[in-house]
């Protein structure tokens, strides 16, 4: 982007054809961007307002009376809310699980399916199947698999020769939701493993060569090589994760709608249950406009931590 | 080149004008909709229902032929995103003329001004001959009535009850609670079943308030205090309900029921997983063809306060900003012909709504086998609470029921569910208006 800025500043200002030119430059520009724009606005800036206005209404979904300003009323309430404490902490074991464990799964995938042998395509293609089936389907099939007659236990019984018997994963408070941060793990490690991979072909095949002649083994290789050359995209990987862990829904609302016991339920699960199942919108908007500076402080934290030191 | 730009600037600029302005007349639209002149839209959740959806479909056939003025027209929904789809036309003020509406929700629908009161007097068949729970009614005013309702009964094998020497309960001598406790406890000590009982607790939604409130009721205990329905402090945490929810949880502790059953129970008590199964009216037809006279049709258990079933099924309404009222009461009185009760209760499985309707239904007219279904109706359905706050007290007795299945602790999990249900009634001014 950066790079353009000085072009333009050294073209001389407001001179015959140039100008006309620049005015054609313009509209061009206007319209390519006023599609994205357009959907942006209405599907994006819009709601997003609303919800920030919303939160400090009695608005509901169905209701005679129209909304009213009541100040910090939903905050208070939310605030006294054991099930939000316990959707905050759900979603922050959720992500600090898996935004390490997805990462290195997927790095370790790439590394493995980089290497020059033959039947790695076939790998690629295996590790992204997941990715490209709807999160819906996968959940419905591991609510299958995680039944307490279902095909994991009958794994565990199998392996273990019958000493150890598989809880009943998604109804057990303690194993809830570390069966959806598996599932979740397993379905996500394809995509990164992709984002990874195409960050170890842009690092020069010979700076690896150049290692291994000045007698570098493959740990220091990796070390001193991949690793640096991985910055772009350690912080592109880093970002996606955390974010899109952050936003656990679809799994929950498939697989356990937040039980047992409060166990897997996240905050934007909270939001939607309490927005269209409760139909308490100022609510919702409430624990949504919470949830947007949460996010936004661990998005500023985490560009403030893999800045370009230099 | 240049020119290009321009047609693309230009284009772009009124492809924007034109959706501003589209969606500018779609949220300033007139007072009335769902109605084109004298062309209503009927809007109905059984699409994937496809012997319902007929019926329907023969109504408003006989209606556009048997006069000359109104014309009806249907929209059919699937039934999971019925409810969506008419709260959101509702916000954009695009109802439907003729709307069907779950039970329950009708006193929340009216409340929030999505349905008009009714006057069906004239019609073929007078409102008070229905049953009661058909009839959805919200400050005395009718709002909505149903051609059938359906009840909640237990389905067992004779031939199992008769070998661990049960008793086969009747309307009139339902089993108690303990005779109900140790006729679980002889089936699960025979050994053929993990879990004698099923009770669809691997469903969700208003499965949860429908099939296990009425248990609550028999306990003695309600979701709100139906008073005056300004709290459900005493009636949700009081210590009969407290009781229903330590038997609710030993069902599961005792071996007796799955704390999360199969997705199709039905299929599981079919195929002899389980042997008594709390189901509705609805899987008879079905059970009966399968089971033959082997089929026992049990009615609910008697926890204290008599026997109790859910009442209150689907019902038709009119919304309050259709644009054609005339059209869509004259529509509405013309679909209460005692020929249409019998069709939509033949066509559910459902037992219909007036007597003169079951005596044309085989199976439901007196003496025969579904009898029992409009005999439990009459006797012990209670329809859920009739107040715009449903939807909520709905919610949150289902997640409450699943916590306690799951192990919570009963008092406190009642407790937090009316300090719940009594925040929202006072936030909301308690629906007053």
């Amino acid at each position: 982007m950066t790079t353009l800025l000085p072009r333009a500043g050294a073209r001389p200002p407001g001179r015959g054809p140039r100008t006309a030119a620049r005015r054609r430059e313009r509209l061009t520009a206007l319209g390519m961007v006023s599609p994205a724009v357009l959907l942006l606005l209405v599907f994006f800036v819009i709601p997003v307002v609303l919800a920030f206005a919303l939160a400090f209404t009695s608005a509901r979904l169905i209701s005679p009376t129209p909304a009213h300003f009541v100040g910090l009323r939903n905050f208070t309430l939310l605030f006294q809310d054991p099930v939000f404490f316990r959707s905050l902490l759900n979603t922050a074991v959720f992500a600090a699980v898996v935004v390490p464990v997805q990462a290195g799964l997927a790095l370790a995938l790439a590394l493995l399916v980089n290497t020059k042998v033959g039947g790695t395509n076939f790998f690629r293609t295996v590790y992204f199947v997941p990715v490209v089936t709807s999160m819906v389907v996968i959940s419905i099939v591991w609510m299958f698999l995680y039944q307490k007659t279902g095909l994991v236990n009958h794994l565990i019984d199998t392996f273990s020769l019958g000493h150890l018997h598989g809880p009943d994963w998604l109804n057990d408070p303690s194993t809830a939701l570390p069966a959806i941060i598996f599932m979740s793990v397993w379905q996500g490690v394809g995509f990164h493993m992709v984002i990874w991979l195409s960050g170890l072909q842009t690092i020069p095949a010979d700076l690896h060569e150049a290692a291994a002649i000045d007698g570098a083994d493959r740990w220091a290789r990796f070390r001193h090589v991949t690793w640096p050359g991985l910055r772009a995209t350690r912080t592109f990987v880093l970002i996606t994760i955390t974010i899109d862990a952050l936003r656990l829904f679809t799994q929950v609302n498939v697989m356990t709608q937040g039980g047992p016991l409060d166990s897997t339920t996240t905050v934007v699960y909270q939001a939607v249950h309490t927005g269209y199942d409760q139909q308490q919108t100022a609510y919702a908007s409430a624990i949504s406009l919470v949830f947007f500076v949460l996010v936004l402080a661990v998005s500023l934290v985490q560009r403030f931590l893999t800045r370009e030191k230099d | 080149m240049r020119s290009k730009a321009k047609r693309l600037a230009a284009t772009s600029v009124a492809i924007v004008t034109a959706a501003t302005v589209l969606a500018g007349c779609s949220g300033s639209s007139g007072s009335g909709s769902g109605a084109d002149g004298d062309t209503l839209t009927l809007w109905t959740h059984n699409a994937g229902n496809a012997a319902e959806y007929k019926v329907v479909q023969q109504i408003v056939d006989d209606f556009n032929a048997s006069q000359g003025k109104y014309k009806v027209r249907i929209q059919a929904f699937p039934q999971g995103s019925y409810n969506d789809a008419v709260v959101a036309a509702a916000s954009a003020r695009k109802l439907p003329c003729i709307l069907d509406a779950d039970g329950p929700n009708v006193p929340n629908w009216a409340w929030g001004g999505y349905l008009a009161p009714l006057d069906m007097s004239g019609s073929e068949t007078a409102v008070a001959d229905q049953l009661p729970s058909t009839v959805g009614t919200y400050d005395d005013k009718l709002y909505a009535f149903g051609h059938y309702d359906v009840a909640l009964t237990m389905f067992a094998r004779k031939s199992v009850l008769q070998a661990h020497g049960i008793r086969i309960p009747t309307i009139d001598r339902p089993w108690t609670a303990d005779e109900f406790t140790s006729a679980l406890a002889a089936l699960k000590a025979s050994g053929t079943f993990e879990h004698p009982l099923e009770m669809g607790t691997g469903g969700s939604g208003e499965w949860w308030p429908y099939a296990y409130s009425p248990q609550l009721q028999s306990f003695g205990g309600d979701l709100v205090d139906r008073s005056d329905y300004k709290s459900a402090k005493g009636a949700l945490d009081g210590p009969e309900a407290v009781a229903w929810a330590t038997w609710f949880r030993s069902l599961v502790t005792d071996g007796y029921m799955a704390q999360k059953g199969g997705s199709s129970p039905n299929d599981d008590f079919l195929n002899g997983k389980s042997a008594i199964e709390w189901d509705g009216s609805w899987d008879a037809a079905k059970n009966a063809e399968k089971l033959g006279d082997d089929l026992a049709i049990l009615p609910p258990v008697d926890f204290g306060q008599g026997p109790k079933i859910g009442g209150a099924s689907w019902q038709w309404g009119m919304s309050a900003t259709c644009g054609n009222k005339a059209g869509a009461q004259e529509y509405l009185k013309f679909s209460r012909k005692t020929q249409y009760f019998v069709d939509f209760a033949k066509a559910t499985g459902t037992i219909p709504a007036t007597a003169a309707a079951s005596a044309q239904i085989p199976g439901y007219q007196p003496g025969g086998p579904y009898e029992v279904f409009t005999q439990e109706a009459r006797k012990f359905a209670v329809v859920r609470p009739v107040t715009p706050a449903y939807p909520y007290v709905s919610s949150v007795f289902e997640k409450t029921a699943k916590d306690i299945l799951a192990g919570a602790d009963p008092k406190k999990a009642l407790s937090q569910a009316a300090d719940q249900i009594d925040a929202n009634l006072k936030s909301n001014n308690y629906y007053a208006g």
